[in-house]
Formats: structure tokens, sequence, C-alpha cells
């Protein structure tokens, strides 16, 4: 077996044992969680699948960023801006059946804006973005909460929140009487988007190559490595603006305070899980989703807090990181058998 | 001038936690080691000391053990596997806020106040000094033992053997191996005192300053208190100074609403962020541990 089909295989197994187990322990609470998660055509295709998007295309820049020795820590801040930016396009609609598409837009260029600024600041003053992107997901809360509350308040002014967008703004769901909207199709082309670069151009080399070796690739390789890792940056802020913009004109059709309940930070776990694989982020966030829905389920019709969800994240992050030597050190190493 | 004074007392209230934090944060990251996971530690602290407050001491005895046990995961990952810092640090705040939220709500319950929360220690005659005299010296233990830390760990840092051995692993582990210092043992215990000092914050949270504890109620402490070690340049001085800029910011918000200002007060409490990141601008080359975040190579002592 490839080492990448055991590794497949260990995550699978791991997870049916872990269901099992818990299906015998607590019967109640394991139904609570089918129901909650992919037991029901509405939850899988309202709420699982609804909720694995942001978490999918985050994720992914992650994966890239990570990949590069970027340790972009903002993806809740630089999704907060492009959910921001996507709202004020979206009120415009002035586009017509170009406006969410335009949103769009607007939401990746604002998401890598925001993370441009970190990227800048390690780029040209030796900032770690570590620190940096931490200090912008605050702005960021803080513009969001100032923004729905003043300049972008809708217009009765009496909850903190936007304006509804148009229903011409809005993502087309693909089936009529469920939530589950167009984002998926978008997760799909980003993910495999991402596979190809990552690993069938030039650009994406380099960003592995900075990411493993940093002073070799300089040296040897010839590479700007700040730059390479100032790429990296703004595709992770990218998508994490893209992220927001989808949440926006797809799921809430109007800017909130917490828009988001830390996808960005959630979607560490997904990338982690995925070994910064671009492809396998699509299964990763998948999980991840699952375990969230399932676990909102448990709250609901078992009684056991939601905040369990939190604790498998960290263990799964803590696992992989545990047996996968490649999270040593700062830098992600790849193996021996994917440095080719 | 009748808002100036309760201004001050919630300023040195709402930054203790933080001063607790970023000093431990301090010593860690001079020693190289980032803890992220310093948000998990707070909120461990805090439930622990939550759980435990049937006395003040017996709570704070209990936060310092809630954050070190975090403090300990860490450094398993991180010191001895030489995992990545920010993965690792990321997934223990997740851990300690998840782990709090389900114990917390496995009891039924969404806030609660605790047994015995801390008195204030009225300091005589000084405390009764005009406008800044509730501020500092009418505040509770915690307080007092913050700011005593500032010059203890400066003198630790910049005046012992020990201070010095641990400036050099966060400059540069190799040359510290060389000349014989432990490079993974100072790191443990750079890393454990950060934990500690988190747990402590999270029970001075507690049991000085909301007298209860509810769900997340860290509520980005930990991640402040790292810009705040930032914003101090790594020195115990300055730290202490940016915990005053952050606790002043964070208090101001109330004021900003009392006196009805027309500013809106999520963009008084945005002023320590962008402080923070201009600072970081101005003079954040060469004055960070240069081997903050990252494994040493070879030291393996």
């Amino acid at each position: 077996m490839s080492p990448r089909a055991r590794n497949a295989f260990l995550v699978v197994a791991a997870v049916a044992v872990a269901a099992l187990s818990f299906w015998a322990l607590a019967p109640e609470a394991a139904v609570a969680f089918w129901n909650g998660s992919i037991g029901s055509r509405n939850a899988l295709l309202s709420g699982t699948l609804v909720r694995a998007i942001p978490l999918a295309i985050i994720g992914t820049g992650l994966a890239i960023a990570f990949r590069a020795g970027v340790f972009n820590i903002g993806g809740e801040g630089q999704l907060m801006l492009g959910a921001v930016a996507a709202t004020l396009v979206a009120l415009r609609g002035d586009a017509g059946a170009l406006t969410a598409p335009l949103a769009l837009l607007a939401a990746t260029a604002a998401g890598a804006l925001w993370a441009g600024i970190a990227g800048v600041l390690r780029a040209r003053f030796g900032v770690l973005e570590v620190i940096s992107t931490i200090m912008l997901n605050f702005v960021a809360m803080n513009l969001v909460s100032y923004l729905v509350r003043g300049p972008m308040q809708e217009p009765s002014r009496i909850y903190p929140q936007s304006a509804a967008i148009a229903d011409v703004a809005q993502l087309p769901r693909l089936a009529p009487d469920v939530r589950l909207h167009i984002g998926l199709v978008i997760v799909l082309g980003v993910c495999a988007g991402a596979w190809w670069f990552t690993s069938h151009t030039a650009a994406g080399f380099r960003q592995r190559a900075t990411g493993s070796a940093p002073i070799a690739a300089r040296i040897a390789g010839g590479i700007d490595v700040s730059r390479v890792a100032l790429g990296a940056m703004l595709m992770s802020g990218a998508l994490a603006g893209l992220a927001g913009g989808i949440e926006v004109t797809g799921v809430t059709f109007a800017l909130y305070e917490h828009i988001s309940p830390g996808y960005g930070f959630s979607a560490i776990a997904v990338a982690v899980l995925a070994r910064l694989n671009p492809i396998a982020v699509l299964p990763s966030a998948l999980l991840f989703a699952t375990l969230e829905t399932g676990a909102l389920g448990m709250q609901r019709d078992a009684g056991v807090p939601s905040t369990f969800a939190a604790v498998l994240e960290a263990a799964a992050i803590l696992a992989i990181v545990a047996t996968h030597g490649w999270f040593r050190d700062a830098a992600p190493r790849p193996r021996a058998a994917e440095s080719a | 001038m009748s808002e100036l004074s309760p201004f001050l007392e919630a300023a040195v209230r709402t930054a203790t936690p933080l001063l607790l934090a970023a000093i431990g944060e301090t010593v860690s990251q001079r020693a190289g080691v980032l803890n992220l996971g310093l948000e998990g530690c707070i909120i461990a602290g805090a439930y622990a000391a939550y759980v435990a407050s049937g006395a003040p001491v017996a709570g704070y005895a209990a936060a310092v053990g809630g954050g070190l046990l975090l403090g300990l995961t860490f450094v398993l990952f991180v010191v001895f596997l030489r995992r990545d810092q920010v993965i690792v640090g990321a997934a223990l705040t997740m851990l300690g806020l998840g782990l709090t939220g389900t114990l917390f709500r496995a009891q039924g319950q969404t806030g609660a106040l605790v047994a015995t929360a801390e008195p204030a220690l009225h300091v005589p005659v000084l405390s009764s000094i005009p406008v800044v005299g509730q501020a500092l010296f009418a505040q509770p233990a915690s307080t007092y033992l913050a700011v005593l830390l500032v010059p203890v760990v400066w003198w630790w840092l910049y005046r012992t053997h020990h201070g010095l051995a641990l400036r050099a692993v966060g400059e540069s582990p190799d040359a510290a191996h060389a000349a014989g210092i432990r490079v993974r043992r100072v790191q443990v215990v750079a890393a454990l005192f950060s934990a500690a000092l988190g747990g402590l914050a999270g029970g001075a949270l507690v049991l000085a300053q909301a007298g209860a504890f509810a769900e997340d109620m860290s509520a980005g402490r930990g991640f402040l208190a790292i810009a705040i070690v930032a914003l101090g340049r790594w020195r115990p001085l300055g730290v202490a100074l940016a915990a005053a800029v952050f606790g002043s910011a964070m208090a101001l918000q109330f004021v900003v609403q009392a006196l009805g200002w027309g500013v809106r007060y999520e963009l008084v409490l945005m002023i320590p962020y962008v402080l923070t990141l201009l600072a970081l601008v101005l003079f954040g080359r060469g004055s960070a541990p240069a081997m903050l975040g990252r494994a040493p190579e070879n030291a393996s002592s």
C-alpha cells in the first residue's frame, strides 16, 4: 500500500472505530449526532455540506500558506473583510446577474488585501505573521462590530446587522428546498486548482521549496523567498475572503457581527488533518463540518455540550501532528516521496 | 473629572490578567518559544479557579495547575517531539476552550458565581489619595503580584546567569548549547512558566475581576497578551507599559459610552491593535528574539 493510501485508510479506520464505540457507549447521543449531521437529506444538504464549504476554501488557502512556511492565523479576519466587501457590492446590486460574481471578486480582493498587510509587514519589516495576523483578526472583528452598528446598519437601525441583499445578488441554490448553494461547485474548482498549482506549476514548487528549506531555496534555488512567502500569504487571504463572500451571498444574505463561528480557526484543523494536501482538504472539511453539525445535533436532542466538537478537533490536530514528522520545526517538510 | 477615578480603577483591574499572562509569555518568547496556547491556559486556569473557589488561595493554586496541565502538553509536543509551535499552540487553545465549555455545560450551566471572590486589599493611607488612590492601592492581591513580577522578571532576565542563559537560547540555541546550556531544559521551564502565569491570569479573571465563570470568558486575552509582549518589545518594563495601554483602551470603552462622545467604542477598542502593528513596524526587526517560533536545529540536550 502506498503511504498515501495507508494514511487515508488509517484515518477512515480511526473514524469508524470512534463512531462504533460512540454508538455502543452512548446510543442516544450517537443517534442525535447522526440526525444532526448526515442522517437526513435536510441535515446533509442544508447543514453539513453548507458548513463544509467555508472550511474547505479557507483550509485550502491555509494548506498553501503552511506549505510555504507562512503561518497565517488570520483566516477569521480575512473572512470578515471578504464578507464586508461582498456585502457592500451586493447591496448596490446594480449589476444584474453579475452582482453575485462581482461580490465574490470583491471579497477575494479584500481578503487578499487584509492578508497582504501581514505579508508586507513580514517581507519589509520582518514582523512575525503569527502576531500580525492575530492583530488583524481583532481589528477586523471590531471593524465589523462598528460597521453593523454604524454606517452599514440596516435601515430601521434596530439590529446590529446590515440590510439584506437583493435576490439577484444571492448565489443560486442547488435544489429549491435545501440551503446548499453553488458554492459547492466553487469549492471543487478551488481545491482542484490549488492542487494543480502546488504540484504542477513552477510557482507552486517555489512555494514548497521555500517552506521546506528556505535557506537552500534562496541560495541554491535562487528563489526570492520573501516574495514567494508574500504570494502564499496573499493566496490564503484571497481564499479566506472568498469564503466570507460566499457566506454572505449564499447563506446569511446580510453582514452580521458573528458571521463566522470560528471558521478561520477550524480551518487550521482542516488543513492539518489534510496534511496540507489541497485535495485531501475536501474530505477533511467534510469530516469537521460533520463533527460540528453533529455536535450541534447532540446539544439539541441529547443535551451533550456542542463545545465537545472543539475538543475532538484539537485532539485530531495533536494526533496528526504527533504521528507525522512533517509538522516538525517551523516549516513543514515534504516527505521524501513527495519532494520530487 | 468624576469619570477619571473609576476609569483608572477599571483600567488597572482590566490590565491585571493581561499583565500576568504577558509577563509569562515574555519569558517564554525570550527563550524562543511562542506559546500560542496561552488563551487555552487562561481559560483552563479560569475554570480550575471556579471549581476550587472555596478559598482564594485554593482557587489560585488550582488556576496555576489548570494552566500547567495544558503547558505540559505544549512542552511535550513542542520541546520534546519538536512539533510546530504555532499549530500545537492553536490546537491547545481549541482544547482549552472546548474542554472547559464541555465540562461547564455538562453541569447544566451557562454562567455561575464563584463561592468566594477575592477581596480588594486597601493599603492604608495611600488608598485614600484622591483620583489615583483607589486605582493603585485598593486592588486585589493578584494586581500587586502582577506589578511585583515586572521588576522581578526584569532582574531575573537581565541580572542573573539563568536569565542570560534563557535569552541566549532564544537568540542562538546552537551557541547556547555550545556554551553548555541545556537548551531543552530552559525551554521547558520557560514554556511552563508562561502556562502557569496564563493559568494565574485566568484565576485573577474569575476570582478578582468577574467573580464568576462563563464560557469563553478568556475572550481573546491570551492573544491580547501575545500582542502586549510584541508591543512591549519583549522587555518586562515595556510589556508592563503596553499592558497599561491595552487595559486603558479596554476601560475607555465604558467611559466613551458613559460620556456619550461621538466616537463608537468599537473604534476605540481597535486602537491597541493598530498601535501594536505600528510598533512592530517601527521597532519590530531586531527586538524580537531571533529564534522566536522556531525549533533549534541541533541543540538536543
